[in-house]
């Protein structure tokens, strides 16, 4: 399936506000992030956590079609 | 209680109103504000930005905690999101609660959450000119 993946800040930065993945129809969310670590092609980016639909995943979290999936690199709040 | 990412400057003193209730013995307000030097670099200002929906989400979720393990409904929580120049407030925190220990304790839960789950991003911006992204989570940081 094509998986949008929304970007913030260091990941947007180098990426763009999204990128655009072609993933298994069953997939996770370890997947997604060994699927973006290879479209970054070797950049330095820092290890984001994956979330869906607005929660943090595990690795293991299934990820479907239609599903809102982000990056969420460090996060540096307050 | 209530919860709110915001792109307009904070009124620190409004959101201590708000928590103000004569069932509360003690009010504590923390304010987070925008430091001229971190990690031995001088600081101009912040880029703050948001994953909008879930950060909103997150706050509140936060919020509840508090709520519900320290037992005061009087919990308002505020976070600026834009560009934000030196000493502007990026977090307002006001909690009201019958006693002082426990109107403390709720005000640092909800910021040491914050400052973990809530997908927020700095960028900060260095008098030499250049702008980077902060990752709290790096080895270098100082404390």
């Amino acid at each position: 399936m094509a998986l949008t993946v929304l970007l913030f800040a260091s990941w947007a930065d180098a990426l763009g506000p999204s990128i655009a993945l072609d993933l298994p129809a069953e997939t996770t969310a370890g997947a997604v992030l060994d699927a973006a670590f290879a479209a970054a092609a070797g950049r330095a980016l820092p290890k984001p956590l994956v979330a869906v639909n607005h929660v943090y995943a595990k690795p293991g979290t299934p990820v479907r079609s239609g599903d809102e999936v982000a990056l969420i690199p460090p996060v540096a709040g307050g | 209680m209530r919860t709110a990412i915001v792109d307009h400057p904070l009124d620190p003193t409004a959101l201590l109103a708000e928590v103000a209730s004569t069932a509360s013995g003690a009010s504590t307000l923390f304010v987070g504000t925008v430091r001229e030097v971190n990690a031995g670099r001088a600081v101009e200002g912040i880029d703050y930005s948001a994953y909008g929906p879930m950060a909103g989400k997150e706050l509140e979720t936060i919020a509840q905690e508090a709520v519900d393990r320290f037992g005061t409904t009087h919990v308002v929580v505020e976070h600026r999101v834009g560009t934000l120049r030196l000493g502007e407030a990026s977090i307002v925190i006001a909690v009201s609660h019958a006693r002082r220990a426990a109107a403390m304790d709720a005000m640092r839960y909800v910021i040491e959450e914050t400052k973990k789950r809530v997908p927020i991003w700095k960028r900060e911006h260095y008098a030499d000119g250049t702008r980077e992204w902060v990752d709290p989570s790096a080895a270098s940081v100082a404390v």
